[in-house]
């Protein structure tokens, strides 16, 4: 498997990641490799066979809708890189037109 | 004997007959820390001082009504990737470098109810993603026995720790082996409990279905007292079992094996395998069979494809957990930037370092449209062979013996420029995660130029019991624990 420099800025971008030129580089090289080594997987006739995504076999757990206590607004925001009053402040996100 | 030298066990004994007191414990670690830290680097954040006024308080309060718990005034350092509220957890990644919990994790909070001391957080491959350390964005730990090598990792800190004697017991986390490998390549006991086992509430999030938290030890007999303590069903964690827990200490009373089926793995024990790793693995089997064990030869064949699936499952599990570090609610945001993808795009291109980035692009691109079917639906059904493997396997014998990793310890440097290489390094401890079982590493002896070499002792599903009661009785046959580090 051959990743070229355009589906590593495509995959970045999905990521959310700003990638350097070095690194869009280095990466489509890296990923190539790894997943040249990933392909071996293909050697396993997996027809009929049931995907694992969890090994424990539970599948739902619920708990009763009640009111708990929950972080108090002082704690929530102190590890905010930036707030507003008793918010998150973050850049506008709606274009003006 | 020197208290920094003492297990866990021994330890509390002291302290429970009130023959040393809890200051007199971290003084005595403070000394050993100031020692042996500035080669080691075992720490990101060192926490002797939160200890010392800790301690003083708790020996105040004894002098009036001696009550202690099993885990009472003991050090322990704990892997920074576990929550400790008021202390910051970084994950090693300048994403968290300024993070300060507002709670403590699950395991944390079971630990302070025993009034355990916090001795400091202890150095990870970013984000746990790594084999080495060296991925940590804070500068690599050394292993104790020849500070030119790696510790392992990702709970290098950890192990390191524990192996230079600066901490009694410490905490780490296991994904593909990153309890198991440190373990082994620092000469400790590190134990990856069954999937379920413990509450990972409070743990930052890898590959959810496939992390544990578990105990990192200078012998056996601790791994299985502080397992006890952490081990439980937690409403907190979904995921974790509703399981009753055991009495562990009462797995080690049996000192031999008889009636135990001990299967060894042929596909283990292949071209790659280090001369030395093999020799010594292979004489521990033989020392397995003294103490009355059977030995069966069995066979795991999906094993060669365990590397591939963690690689596309675990990645695939970290894109989608690290999406929440966007520079919002907590944690680096980049500044200057100008609009909202932006933001979220230099605060991660400045959070993270070049291994997080490069799982990230890989679980992306193998959740990514037109790729999942052929990757990451093609792992998930080739874990369940996997699983199946080991299903089949353990209807002929009890427990499975293989070498903890291919080689001892390697240099710093040595695999860092080769992610796949780094990657194939975990290739006997990844498949245990896949199947979500119980595995202990211990020593098992050492290399020629002195590094230590690490068996595996893989379990049932919830039998830490059995791979306890296996490796207790061969560490207290062979000894191998008693040997320490030439640091001083």
């Amino acid at each position: 498997m051959k990743i070229t420099r355009e589906q590593v800025e495509h995959v970045a971008l999905l990521a959310r990641l700003h990638l350097t030129d070095e690194e869009k580089d280095v990466f489509a090289k890296q990923l190539s490799q790894i997943l040249g080594h990933v392909e071996h997987l293909n050697r396993y006739d997996t027809a009929g066979v049931e995907p694992t995504a969890t090994v424990i076999g539970q599948v739902n757990v619920f708990r009763d809708d009640e009111v708990r206590p929950s972080l108090p607004v002082e704690q929530a925001l102190a590890n905010a890189p930036d707030r507003e009053g008793d918010g998150f402040h973050v850049p506008k996100i709606i274009e003006e037109r | 004997m020197a208290l920094h030298k003492l297990t866990l066990f021994e330890l509390q004994r002291k302290f429970a007959a009130g023959e040393v007191s809890a200051a007199e414990i971290v003084h005595a670690y403070g000394l050993r820390i100031g020692q042996v830290e500035p080669k080691v680097r075992a720490f990101v954040n060192q926490t002797k001082d939160q200890a010392m006024a800790q301690a003083v308080e708790l020996d105040r309060r004894l002098k009036q009504w001696r009550k202690t718990e099993p885990l009472m005034g003991m050090p322990i350092a704990i892997k920074d990737n576990i929550c400790t509220e008021g202390v910051p957890t970084t994950c090693s990644s300048r994403m968290l470098q300024r993070f300060v919990p507002p709670y403590d994790a699950t395991v944390i909070a079971r630990l302070r109810k025993q009034e355990y001391l916090l001795i400091g957080k202890t150095n990870l491959d970013e984000f746990a993603m790594g084999s080495s350390t060296e991925h940590s964005a804070f500068g690599p730990s050394r292993n104790p026995w020849n500070l030119q090598c790696v510790p392992g990792g990702s709970s290098g800190g950890s192990a390191a720790a524990v192996a230079a004697d600066e901490c009694v017991a410490a905490l780490g986390s296991d994904t593909g082996g990153s309890i198991r490998q440190p373990a082994a390549f620092c000469g400790v006991v590190g134990l990856k409990p069954t999937y379920g086992r413990v509450s990972r509430y409070g743990l930052v999030a890898f590959a959810s279905s496939l992390d544990q938290i578990g105990p990192i030890t200078k012998d056996v007999r601790d791994a299985a007292l502080l397992l006890g303590v952490i081990a439980g069903h937690d409403p907190m964690d979904s995921t974790s079992a509703d399981v009753p827990v055991p009495d562990y200490g009462k797995a080690l009373v049996k000192k031999h094996l008889r009636k135990l089926r001990v299967g060894v793995p042929r596909e283990f024990f292949t071209e790659g395998l280090d001369p030395e790793v093999e020799q010594a693995v292979t004489a521990a089997i033989g020392e397995l069979k003294n103490l009355g064990g059977e030995i069966k030869d069995i066979e795991l064949p999906r094993t060669d494809a365990a590397v591939a699936v963690y690689y596309v499952l675990a990645t695939a599990e970290a894109s989608s957990n690290l999406a929440r570090f966007d520079g919002v609610k907590f944690g680096l945001r980049a500044k200057e930037t100008k609009d909202l993808l932006d933001l979220y795009m230099k605060t991660r291109q400045e959070g993270f370092g070049p291994e997080v980035k490069r799982r990230i692009m890989l679980g992306t691109y193998v959740l990514s449209a037109g790729y999942y079917d052929a990757y990451y639906g093609k792992a998930q059904a080739v874990r369940t062979l996997v699983r199946q493997d080991f299903e089949a396997a353990f209807k002929e014998v009890d427990v499975i013996v293989t070498p903890a990793t291919p080689t001892p310890a390697f240099k710093l440097g040595e695999k860092s420029e080769d992610p796949l290489q780094m990657y194939l390094s975990d290739v006997f401890t990844i498949s245990v995660n896949l199947a979500g079982i119980p595995a202990i590493a211990l020593p098992c002896g050492f290399s020629r130029t002195g590094l230590p070499i690490g068996m595996q002792v893989i379990g049932r599903a919830f039998e830490e019991e059995t791979i306890l009661r296996v490796a207790h009785a061969y560490e207290q046959a062979a000894q191998w624990h008693l040997k320490k580090p030439p640091i001083r």
